[in-house]
């Protein structure tokens, strides 16, 4: 009997599983289907923009910094080992650029905007919000999933390209205005390690992928969240962690792909 | 008597295996205010998301205005639903979103209205509902009345023929419970427009209403004018309307036998 129940409680869990990731799925092409007010009345995707990509440059762009000036102290540590301290600017960028700029930005985007999305919709819904909407005759995907789908895919890039700009400056600032790395080999080597479509386009990519997957479990966790508030605060929880996960696994497969050690 | 706007034959509903409602027959007269009253979760406001075409019936039929609002696509759904509006249970108005914006919401969705013309008609709504003056302020800046009162206005935002109100008197103190009670009836005559009033606030109900469905159970057990109402000799609406502890509706929740838990032998 153990054997039975026991079976049936997995049968019930793959059941249930497949059943949310055929859900999830109908709900994302559902945003998409009806994505065209997000773009006919650019100005609410906008509104979004400011939430989600404004809001989140200030912890963005300290982030960025910090996160380049480790990588300024910690590169020039190990490149002395090897006298080739002047590699120091195409570490840091190429770092930034392939890796950390579009995955660090993405958790902080994830844990920032993510998180407040999935609560907003998901309190949304607590409050009627949704159901009145739909019972005015709007469609609640077209007018608040949408624009906020949208705005982060449209905003991920952006940030993780700020996040790499700052980073390499904290990079700058650490290895050559600190240590005193030569300012001209500095950029120079950065400016010939860096190749735009094999480094630049990439990491765009990386982040684009990684918007969209963001704000989607963002978006799909809050309108999917129980109306209660054990329901939002479980369904903010599973955002940032299973974002989190996903950009990482993400993260290696687009790697895997991109980057041969050409 | 003019056709019925909203119509419900034999309508059953159930979630995975438990029945909700069981084979309600209800009409709806154009122009009349209608209370359906019941103990909560009876099946009230299931009635409602019905006429609202939220949910499907597992078998009758729910007609609004000679259409009936479960065949029809969503487009169809959506035409119907903009002469609808709904007042929710607290208001449900758009927390982002100033208390102009809220009212100004559906003629900014569905009209090609001008700005200028738009802000003349959220006056309109607001001084309707004697809130002239809120316009600026945010809904976490309103009291819980006049959070209500800016969701009523935004409700009758497009003038709809079908008012729907989901427990407005639930949580209010006593002046706002009138005034909202006043403004039911009279925006219902003002508009000519049908109104249904899901509630178990008797008392406030039963001096607007035209007529009353009492429900238990998802079935309908009375029905009839305030008059018949107060009158009846049924012992569940004599509970319900007088307050009553005891009666068909037991003071005590059904479980094992008290005094044998104790040990007590009577």
């Amino acid at each position: 009997m153990a054997i039975v129940s026991s079976l049936r409680s997995i049968g019930r869990r793959v059941v249930n599983g497949v059943w949310r990731l055929g859900y999830a799925t109908r709900f994302f092409l559902m945003t998409l289907f009806y994505s065209g007010m997000s773009f006919r009345r650019f100005r609410l995707t906008a509104r979004e923009i400011f939430f989600s990509g404004v809001m989140s440059l200030i912890i963005i762009l300290v982030s960025g910094m910090f996160v380049g000036m480790v990588l300024g102290l910690q590169g020039y540590e190990t490149l002395k080992r090897y006298g080739s301290e002047s590699a120091l600017g195409s570490l840091v960028a190429l770092s930034l650029v392939r890796e950390l700029g579009p995955v660090l930005a993405a958790l902080l985007f994830a844990s920032r905007a993510g998180s407040a999305m999935t609560a907003e919709i998901g309190l949304m819904k607590a409050t009627e919000q949704i159901s009145a909407m739909e019972l005015m005759a709007v469609n609640p995907i077209a007018r608040v999933v949408a624009p906020r789908f949208w705005a982060g895919v449209i905003s991920m890039p952006l940030l993780a390209a700020l996040f790499s700009a700052m980073g390499v400056f904290g990079g700058y600032v650490v290895g050559v205005v600190n240590i005193g790395v030569d300012e001209g080999s500095f950029w120079s080597q950065m400016q010939a390690a860096v190749d735009f479509r094999y480094d630049i386009v990439n990491g765009v990519i990386k982040s684009v992928v990684f918007g969209l997957v963001v704000t989607a479990i963002a978006l799909f966790e809050g309108y999917d969240a129980p109306p209660t508030a054990e329901g939002v605060s479980g369904a903010t929880t599973r955002t940032v962690v299973q974002s989190s996960l996903a950009i990482l696994m993400l993260d290696f497969i687009l790697t895997a792909l991109m980057f041969r050690g050409a | 008597m003019s056709a019925p706007l909203v119509e419900l034959r034999d309508v059953n509903f159930a979630y995975d295996s438990r029945p909700i409602l069981k084979g309600i027959n209800m009409s709806f007269p154009k122009g009349k205010l209608i209370a359906i009253m019941g103990l909560s979760g009876c099946g009230k406001t299931t009635i409602l998301r019905h006429i609202g075409g939220v949910l499907k019936p597992t078998k009758g039929q729910v007609t609004v205005d000679g259409q009936v609002i479960h065949e029809l696509d969503q487009q169809g759904l959506y035409e119907m639903r903009r002469k609808m509006g709904m007042l929710f249970q607290f208001g449900a108005l758009f927390t982002d979103m100033t208390v102009f914006d809220n009212v100004a919401f559906q003629m900014r969705e569905h009209t090609d209205l001008p700005e200028e013309i738009i802000r003349d008609l959220v006056m309109m709504k607001l001084h309707a509902v004697g809130l002239y003056g809120t316009q600026d302020l945010m809904p976490s800046e309103l009291s819980g009345g006049m959070a209500r009162r800016v969701a009523l206005a935004r409700t009758i935002a497009l003038d709809p023929m079908l008012i729907m109100y989901d427990e407005p008197f639930a949580g209010l103190d006593p002046i706002s419970l009138t005034v909202v009670g006043e403004l039911i009836r009279k925006l219902n005559d003002a508009l000519g427009a049908t109104s249904i009033v899901v509630t178990h606030d008797v008392q406030e109900s039963l001096k607007i209403v035209d007529y009353v469905y009492f429900v238990s159970d998802g079935a309908i057990i009375a029905e009839g004018t305030a008059d018949d109402i107060r009158a009846s000799g049924e012992a569940f609406v004599k509970q319900f309307v007088h307050g009553e502890m005891d009666g068909p509706i037991p003071f005590q929740y059904p479980g094992r036998d008290y005094n044998q838990d104790l040990g007590v032998h009577l």
